[in-house]
């Protein structure tokens, strides 16, 4: 206030004298940092709310708040996760998940690279056409699949080697599928990162005489890296995530999500096992996008649709 | 594009053209041949026959027409899930571009801005379930766990406390009035009366801790005293008498008032349920306890009831996505030339005119992206209603994903209806498509 007044006064100074035009400014913007602040807080909660509702002991669930560990540090207790930790259901979802998620991230990666390089760099008849027709399928919804799959999964039942490693239930039958609905989004982000990579450098590669599978693997895949690992975030996130198709075709198999899903029924009574159990699946998750953010936020500029 | 061989200068090798050709379409479909094989199977196929499936009966027998479309909006279950995504349809594209534009535009010229945004994008990468679960904590009914509810209840604990007591009955036909709209005694009181306000049924455990045995205060002159007691003890007692055993009933507000009835005076009762109004003037008045006394405690906002469920699910949806568009409206507003908006402000716009005539038009394609983009996701949303809406509400709260799963794997098994639910999602969608696509061939 005392700086403001004389700004006041005299009011041509005020446009010269940079401090307390700054001073001004930065009382005037005031209110944005509050809100900012206040916003910024309430996205924060929830998921703190989660995090040490999991570290609450287990007899305090019944009568007592998450908030009321800051009053009372004492009785937080790391109980729940050493439960969630030696608990084989859990803990063999985890693995599940995990290899669900690696697989269902690498091999779609690598096959939509492949058509991602042919619609990019090949001469085809119909390429263009193709190419449409892919990103027409990027959005039938899942939804359109489930049925059918249940049915052929099912019937992989009965044929020997096929149906133990992709049949229903299988981690196989929900790597192929989560495979087959990340290519077209895969497709379409690679060929258009590809198509940016200089023409003379495939060309005097071609001219050496190197194959089109070599320059494929020594030269697309190392220059696309950066379009691979804003996809492999994603695919990564989304597999691992993933809750509609493991509860389709993933009872036994049980992913961690579909193991926490099983736990639903009774909320309340098995709240010391969901908060940690939740709360372990999506630091893995977290971790990645930490780690990784940059690429996430390019992956999701390059094209936000799935 | 040219061929490497003539190119290099040496004669053309022996192979015809139409053979070299035909070398090349083997070399790209050889590069195709994995994506097709996937596509080809897991979403053209299936999608084929999930059309074909929706016209027949649910075991898939008999050729039913459009029934299964009609089952959509004739069953109730059904239906329920029709509207509920027509409500998410109309909130939620909206509501996340606004806000995301809001918080794009507030954190551009604020120096923390990468804090800011990495809490609001953070569950981002959270799966919509595991949020579920997270936002089903925050809506736990009783206001001692659920965080929502205990806001609220502090809140109102500052605007309209709880009384101290919760229910009470008159002892004796002294007084009348029901604990809602307070109790009042009968009879008016004058200065040097001693007034006894006497209860019962108040609730077990309702009694503050620091009662003490009920005592019949003496007379005052110029003055009126009393006393609130619970008119009960072991064994019973007479009503309307102060006996021993029997406690007084600390802080409650007693009033005094006017033969007009309006308050002249209020006193808090004793350890021992005594009250005193001195100084008064010689004239008749009236006693009572106001309503304020009894008031409810907060027992928390039932979010997860039927009505509000979807509401509460809808705002945990939009916690998810606000950072999404968030960050692609911000790289959309950071993509906006400096001096284009320099110059609308030196011409004499305010910031509001900047922002409305300038800024926004600027940004409309980015803004439409997150929009669709939304419309396409809460066509399909599923997760975060199966976590969040408790057993007894799916119904309630269901949507079209979740009324299509739930009528082909959870129990029906009505493949029939299962597949038409899902090329209802599909046909909705579709313009959606051709919009893309449309956008593609711009760009391409």
């Amino acid at each position: 206030m005392a700086t403001a007044q004389p700004a006041a006064l005299e009011r041509p100074v005020t446009r010269r004298d940079p401090l307390a035009a700054r001073i001004l400014r930065a009382v005037g913007k005031a209110p944005v940092h509050l809100v900012l602040v206040f916003v910024g807080i309430l996205w924060l909660v929830p998921t703190l709310g989660l995090l040490l509702t999991s570290l609450l002991a287990p007899e305090d669930f019944q009568d007592r708040g998450w908030w009321q560990l800051f009053s009372e540090p004492a009785r937080l207790t790391f109980e729940n996760y050493d439960a969630v930790l030696t608990n084989e259901t859990i803990t063999s979802s985890l693995w599940t998940t995990a290899v669900i998620a690696v697989g269902g991230t690498i091999i779609p990666i690598f096959v939509a690279a492949l058509a991602g390089y042919a619609f990019a760099w090949l001469d085809f008849p119909g390429r263009d056409w193709l190419f449409i027709l892919v990103i027409a399928l990027l959005v039938v919804p899942l939804q359109m699949a489930l049925i059918p799959m249940f049915e052929f999964y099912n019937s992989l039942g009965d044929i020997p080697l096929l149906g133990s490693l992709a049949g229903f239930d299988t981690v196989g039958s929900l790597i192929l599928f989560h495979t087959a609905f990340g290519l077209p989004f895969a497709i379409f982000l690679l060929r258009n990162f590809f198509i940016g990579i200089p023409k003379d450098i495939l060309e005097s590669a071609r001219i050496d005489g190197a194959s089109e599978m070599r320059i494929f693997l020594r030269l697309i895949l190392p220059l696309g890296l950066p379009a691979i690992a804003s996809l492999a975030i994603f695919q990564f996130l989304w597999t691992w995530n993933d809750l509609l198709v493991a509860l389709t075709f993933g009872r036994e198999t049980q992913p961690i999500t579909v193991a926490i899903f099983s736990q639903l029924r009774a909320f309340g009574a098995n709240i010391e096992l969901i908060a940690p159990a939740t709360f372990v699946s999506l630091a893995i998750p977290l971790v990645v996008f930490f780690a990784f953010q940059r690429y996430f936020v390019q992956g999701l500029l390059a094209g936000s649709v799935k | 594009m040219g061929s490497g061989a003539s190119i290099t200068g040496e004669p053309p090798r022996q192979p015809a053209p139409e053979a070299g050709a035909w070398r090349k379409h083997a070399l790209a479909a050889g590069f195709l041949a994995p994506a097709a094989v996937f596509l080809a199977i897991w979403i053209v196929y299936p999608t084929i026959r999930t059309i074909v499936r929706s016209f027949f009966d649910r075991d898939g027998d008999e050729f039913v027409w459009f029934d299964n479309y009609q089952r959509l909006f004739t069953d109730d279950v059904l239906l329920t899930a029709v509207k509920n995504n027509a409500i998410w349809v109309a909130v939620v594209p909206a509501m996340v571009t606004a806000i995301g534009l809001v918080f794009a535009v507030l954190t551009e010229r604020v120096g923390w801005a990468v804090a800011f945004k990495t809490a609001v994008f953070m569950p981002m990468a959270i799966s919509a379930f595991a949020a579920g679960i997270t936002w089903r904590i925050v809506y736990i009914q009783e206001p001692e766990r659920g965080a929502l509810n205990a806001a609220i209840r502090s809140v109102k604990g500052v605007v309209s406390p709880a009384g101290v007591l919760s229910d009470a009955a008159p002892s004796t036909d002294a007084l009348e009035g029901t604990p809602r709209g307070g109790l009042r005694l009968a009879e008016p009181v004058r200065p040097g009366d001693v007034a006894l306000l006497g209860l019962t049924r108040i609730p077990q455990g309702e009694v503050p801790g620091d009662a003490e045995e009920a005592r019949r205060p003496e007379a005052a002159s110029g003055g009126i005293t009393g006393v609130v007691w619970r008119d009960f003890r072991p064994g019973g007692g007479t009503p309307g008498e102060v006996e021993s055993q029997e406690l007084g009933l600390p802080g409650v507000t007693v009033e005094l008032r006017d033969p007009g009835g309006s308050t002249i005076a209020t006193a808090q009762t004793e350890a021992d349920g005594t009250f005193v109004f001195e100084e008064l003037d010689d004239a008749t008045y009236n006693v009572a306890i106001g309503a304020e006394t009894f008031a409810q405690p907060f027992n928390g906002v039932a979010w997860l009831g039927q009505k509000l469920v979807t509401p509460a699910i809808i705002a945990a949806y939009i916690w998810i996505w606000a950072g999404f568009s968030m960050v692609v409206i911000g790289a959309g507003l950071s993509a906006i030339p400096r001096d284009v908006l320099e110059a609308a402000r030196t011409d004499g716009g305010t910031e509001w005119q900047v922002f409305r005539r300038v800024t926004v038009p600027l940004l409309a394609p980015v803004l439409t992206v997150v929009f669709i983009t939304m419309l396409i996701n809460v066509l399909k949303v599923f997760d975060i209603v199966l976590a969040i809406a408790p057993g007894s509400v799916q119904a309630d709260a269901s949507v079209l994903a979740l009324a299509m799963w739930r009528s082909a794997f959870s129990g029906v098994n009505d493949f029939g209806v299962g597949s038409a639910i899902a090329v209802f999602i599909f046909v909705l969608v579709i313009p959606i498509l051709l919009l893309n696509i449309r956008r593609f061939r711009r760009e391409a």
